[in-house]
């Protein structure tokens, strides 16, 4: 496994604990279909909340966050709806929320986690 | 949470206060500005976003909507730079929202984060002074021209970082280099003296005349008749500016991006145009941002259009409207914006294309047909409006020889006598809305009050008797034989002054 694919599995368990510890029930992790992968499907209450998980080791090339555009949210919201279609009844309301984790070398790991972003 | 804070948009000369309010969301990274910015404001996001990493009071990753309201007015410049960043920063916390929420600011952000001088500081903080403000916050460059406006507090900041530490901004000071802007040469006295003309006494009258009444002048002359010289002397005989007019004279050249300094201009400007000027660059234009032409540069001093039939007729004509009202109104789809433009008029012409006719000592070579329409590129209804119209002539060797026996008068003398002819002009029309001989309407010269005996307008009656003058001529004529009296510290034109004043009237149809 590349270091940055290894990277990106820790930033992922980590966001999961986080989430877990916010009150959240994850329902699925790295699920794939033909489009392409969900991070994380979690539940919060009637609410199901479809988690991208953004991991850097380093703000030098910028904030996590900043690397989800409108395209890669576009396809986040074609992931949800086909997530649904696969599991029929599995809720009515659902959310995109977005997980930025910083990993650096030495110090503390960040973790911010946005809600709603589409 | 929202910051909120102030800036100034400028129309013309009047300023509008836009509140510029930021609001942070809980969604991706971006920074949206709404409100109708033009291209350069609208750049202000990027500029704002780097300036606030670099100078260490980085903006949250978080969405940051900015609006500009009135959003109905168009906004244009870099200006609004420093307001967007100190409300950005109040929303997100980071300085306090209450301390921006006083203050007016205006600036431009260097991608370092230092704040760059902008033009138009002047008339923007009297318009932050109108609205009732009394704290503004510009760029150290800018500082000696925001003190210029009585009863504000200016904080001057070189950089953002100094500006968030003003606003509560916990940060450490980081001197930075201030960047200003080129100081104001001293200004070169190019009149030169009166005391130079030679020869050309009827001419320096005529200057004092017109210097006295504000009349607008026309001088007609062979070339090498002294008709740049006269008008480069013509602003060194008007009196001071008076404190409002200095503010609006350097407002102007705030406006127009010229240095204004650490006082106000306090002498009367000269703007000389060249004959290739269009009609936008003698009264302004432009489509996003209008800016000042000559002729509102001109304001309260002289505008000197040398080889005036060289203009084209179309720039000519653009000034009829602020000759007779005394504002430059420039109108576009999405705003009118107005000037100040009473100007003093002075338009030097040559008699005929090659220059001699007329002449004593050289022929002229031109065909009658192309003589005539040579002047006639100035148009009837502009010349109307020029209360003395006059011949300069070459000066003879016989002058020459008598210029160094008499002497002659200079400008400090000359402004004397002018300041003097104005006070008496003023106090006579203390109880009317004109302070200058040259803005009284006909009417009222010929009215009861100043009417003047039929024995000392014989003369002019028999003028208009034999249609010498129209009826607008007259009461011209009437004008400048009121500064002649006031010159010549008389309380009421006699027959003389009205024989003079005819004389500097007629010298277009010798």
């Amino acid at each position: 496994m590349a270091a940055k694919d290894e990277l990106g599995a820790h930033g992922e368990t980590l966001a999961a604990d986080h989430l877990i510890r916010s009150g959240l029930e994850i329902l699925d992790r790295n699920w794939r279909c033909s489009q392409g992968e969900l991070d994380i499907v979690a539940r919060e209450r009637d609410e199901l909340v479809f988690v991208e998980v953004k991991t850097r080791s380093s703000v030098l090339f910028g904030h996590p966050f900043e690397s989800i555009t409108a395209t890669k949210l576009a396809r986040l919201r074609r992931l949800a709806a086909a997530w649904c279609d696969d599991h029929p009844g599995s809720g009515s309301s659902v959310r995109i929320d977005a997980v930025a984790v910083i990993v650096p070398s030495r110090g503390t790991v960040e973790i911010e986690h946005l809600k709603c972003i589409s | 949470m929202i910051g909120r804070t102030y800036a100034v948009s400028l129309l013309g000369l009047e300023g509008a206060i836009v509140e510029i309010e930021a609001d942070l969301s809980n969604n991706l990274p971006g920074f949206v500005l709404i409100g109708l910015p033009d291209t350069a404001l609208g750049e202000a996001k990027d500029r704002v976003r780097a300036a606030a990493t670099n100078s260490g009071c980085g903006l949250p990753n978080r969405k940051i909507t900015v609006n500009l309201s009135p959003a109905a007015l168009p906004k244009h410049g870099s200006g609004f730079d420093l307001g967007i960043a100190v409300a950005a920063l109040a929303a997100s916390g980071t300085i306090s929202a209450e301390s921006i929420d006083r203050v007016l600011h205006i600036g431009e952000l260097g991608l370092d984060g230092r704040l760059r001088p902008v033009n138009g500081v002047l008339p923007a903080v009297l318009a932050a002074s109108r609205a009732g403000f009394t704290t503004v916050m510009v760029p150290s460059g800018n500082a000696d021209e925001a003190s210029l406006v009585p009863d504000m507090r200016v904080i001057a900041v070189p950089s953002l970082r100094d500006a968030a530490i003003w606003h509560g901004g916990e940060f450490e000071t980081e001197p930075v280099e201030v960047i200003t802007r080129p100081a104001p040469e001293a200004a070169p006295d190019t009149g030169g003296d009166l005391a130079d003309m030679i020869g050309s006494s009827d001419a320096i009258d005529a200057m004092l005349v017109a210097a006295a009444g504000g009349h607008h002048v026309f001088l007609l002359g062979p070339p090498g008749a002294g008709k740049t010289m006269l008008a480069a002397r013509l602003p060194g005989l008007l009196p001071d500016l008076d404190p409002q007019a200095a503010l609006e004279v350097s407002s102007i050249r705030s406006l127009a991006g010229l240095p204004v300094g650490s006082s106000l201009t306090t002498r009367p400007p000269l703007e000389a145009p060249h004959h290739t000027a269009t009609a936008a660059a003698l009264v302004g234009g432009g489509s996003s941002q209008i800016r000042p032409g000559a002729a509102a540069r001109a304001s309260d001093g002289v505008l000197f259009l040398d080889e005036a039939p060289e203009f084209a007729p179309a720039a000519l004509d653009a000034l009829r409207q602020p000759l007779e009202s005394g504002v430059i109104s420039i109108h576009r789809a999405n705003a009118i914006a107005h000037f100040p433009g009473r100007f003093q008029l002075v338009m030097a012409a040559n008699p005929c294309p090659c220059g001699q006719w007329g002449a004593r000592d050289s022929e002229c070579t031109c065909p009658p047909n192309s003589r005539r329409r040579y002047l006639a590129r100035l148009s009837g209804p502009l010349l109307d409006r020029i209360d003395i119209q006059f011949r300069v002539e070459r000066i003879t060797s016989a002058q020459l020889r008598l210029a160094g026996e008499r002497p002659s008068l200079s400008t400090a003398d000359a402004r004397a006598r002018v300041t003097a002819a104005r006070q008496r002009a003023a106090a006579r029309l203390e109880t009317t809305p004109w302070r200058l001989n040259s803005h009284v309407p006909g009417s009222y010269l010929r009215g009861r009050e100043l009417r003047l005996a039929p024995k000392v307008t014989a003369g002019l009656d028999r003028a208009l008797e034999r249609g010498g003058i129209t009826m607008r001529g007259y009461d011209r004529v009437l004008r400048v034989a009121w500064s002649l009296a006031d010159l010549a510290d008389d309380s009421r034109p006699d027959d003389t002054h009205v024989g003079q004043a005819l004389y500097l009237r007629k010298a277009m149809s010798q």
